[in-house]
């Protein structure tokens, strides 16, 4: 169990991404945070700093100078600083110039041609989770659908056996949600993920196959082979960043739509719009902030920024910044100009946003097809994940017939 | 009206060659390039501007004939 957070007394001073307000709705905390200060601060976590301008998170997923990227979930310790630059989990918590050998390696099996080959599969297993839930009048959006499609779709790519799913969600909810358990409890759980990736590294070195995971077996940077702690560090990354925050994209999706009929009402009239209401979702509920640890002490935006300070990234704060965006604070699903921040900014864009936009499109596609009336079931009981990826996890939807 | 994409800046997010596929293409990692010489064909200037204003690193340039 994760130790009960410390009430917040004033997000400007003291924020706490896993405080209870943030978690049920970030938004009117970021617009007040918006009016007060352009950076906020907390001595929580060891100290942390959080912009929530587009462009001072624009300006600091730029600058690999003095922003390292070693970690970039907050906990309560931080890697040494010898990891860098591959970090425990390349290419994402790499810094250049290693990140970009690791980044290019892993790029073409992430290419919107790559990932349309996986799009019937996908659509099939959608397909499949929408007949288990026929002839109910309440499920749960997130617990029943979303969060199975990312999971199937990642272990097929890796080669891992579908049984494992369970497992995969549990790791998932340890290394991420878990930041707040006892170091020791933590750092056992992080164990088992790796002890589980070196038996399917193993495996696949016994038995070589056509996936991801002999894929990075086999591939090579610089002229010679990954070592094996950067082949299991990119399978974690590969595993973990997948899978919350495409269920969460999703979940939200869903959750808006039930919430307003006027949005699934069009979206079932005219599936053509779908790719860019995807996208005005996307920046409305972007599910990731990601984070930095400053390298050396520096002043930043008039910040006394010190050595080993954390900073996140809130692309949920830079997608609603009205400097950038018309309306910021309303869903538009047919916004023409959107040049949203979802998917990061800079050299570190998500590795699997043609994926994450493929699942998405063909979730909804194929839940509206099925379900073109829903409606929350019970709005208090919405449960969102705390933390840096933020989405339903319980998502209790009326069926309409 | 001629495109083109400021490699130094595209990160490969894709909303060019979503947007305007008949003016960009994704290369072989998903980085956006110009179909052609990039030139703008008569009805296309649209689907241009769309790409531009939706490139989230501002790496589609556009350059108005003169």
């Amino acid at each position: 169990m994760s130790e009960a957070v410390r009430p917040v007394a004033d997000y400007a001073t003291d924020f706490d991404h896993h405080g209870a307000e943030w978690v049920a709705d970030p938004y009117p905390i970021i617009e007040d945070l918006r009016r007060r200060c352009p950076v906020a601060r907390t001595e929580r976590y060891g100290g942390a700093w959080m912009p929530v301008r587009h462009e001072d998170v624009a300006a600091i997923a730029y600058d690999t100078e003095r922003f390292s990227s070693r970690t970039v979930v907050v906990g309560h310790t931080r890697p040494p600083r010898d990891i860098a630059p591959v970090g425990v989990a390349p290419p994402i918590s790499s810094d250049p110039p290693f990140h970009h050998g690791a980044r290019r390696v892993l790029l073409p099996a992430f290419s919107p041609q790559a990932i349309a080959k996986l799009e019937p599969g996908t659509r099939a297993f959608c397909e499949e989770l929408l007949d288990r839930l026929e002839g109910r009048d309440v499920v749960d959006g997130a617990a029943e659908f979303a969060q199975h499609i990312p999971v199937r779709v990642i272990a097929d790519m890796l080669g891992f056996p579908q049984e494992d799913a369970d497992l995969f969600r549990g790791f998932v909810h340890d290394v991420l949600e878990g930041v707040n358990d006892p170091l020791e409890e933590r750092f056992e759980k992080v164990q088992a993920l790796f002890a589980y990736l070196e038996a399917q590294v193993q495996d696949h070195v016994t038995n070589p196959r056509d996936d991801l995971t002999s894929y990075l077996l086999e591939a090579e940077m610089d002229g010679e082979r990954l070592t094996p702690r950067h082949v299991v560090g990119t399978m974690a990354l590969l595993l973990l960043a997948g899978i919350d925050t495409t269920w969460s994209a999703i979940g939200a999706s869903l959750w808006h739509l039930a919430r307003t009929p006027a949005d699934r009402e069009r979206l079932v009239a005219e599936p053509e719009l779908l790719p860019t209401a995807i996208e005005e979702l996307l920046r409305a509920y972007a599910p990731v902030t990601m984070a930095r640890l400053v390298k050396e002490d520096t002043t930043w935006n008039g910040c006394e920024m010190r050595a080993d300070d954390w900073v996140l990234l809130s692309f949920p704060a830079a997608n609603r910044d009205p400097e950038v965006f018309e309306d910021a604070d309303r869903v538009v699903i047919d916004r023409e100009v959107n040049r949203h921040a979802a998917f990061g900014l800079g050299p570190h864009r998500c590795l699997g946003s043609h994926l994450a936009r493929m699942e998405l499109r063909v979730a909804l596609e194929t839940w509206l097809a099925r379900f073109p009336d829903f409606s929350l079931a019970d709005p208090d009981a919405v449960v969102w994940s705390p933390g840096q990826v933020r989405g339903p996890r319980r998502l209790p939807l009326a069926v309409h017939r | 009206m001629r495109v083109r994409v400021d490699r130094d800046r595209c990160q490969g997010h894709g909303r060019c060659y979503s947007l305007a596929p008949e003016l960009f293409e994704p290369d072989e990692v998903g980085d956006g390039v110009v179909v052609g010489d990039g030139v703008v064909a008569p009805g296309q200037e649209e689907a241009a501007r769309r790409a531009a204003l939706n490139c989230p690193e501002q790496a589609v340039v556009i350059e108005e004939d003169a």
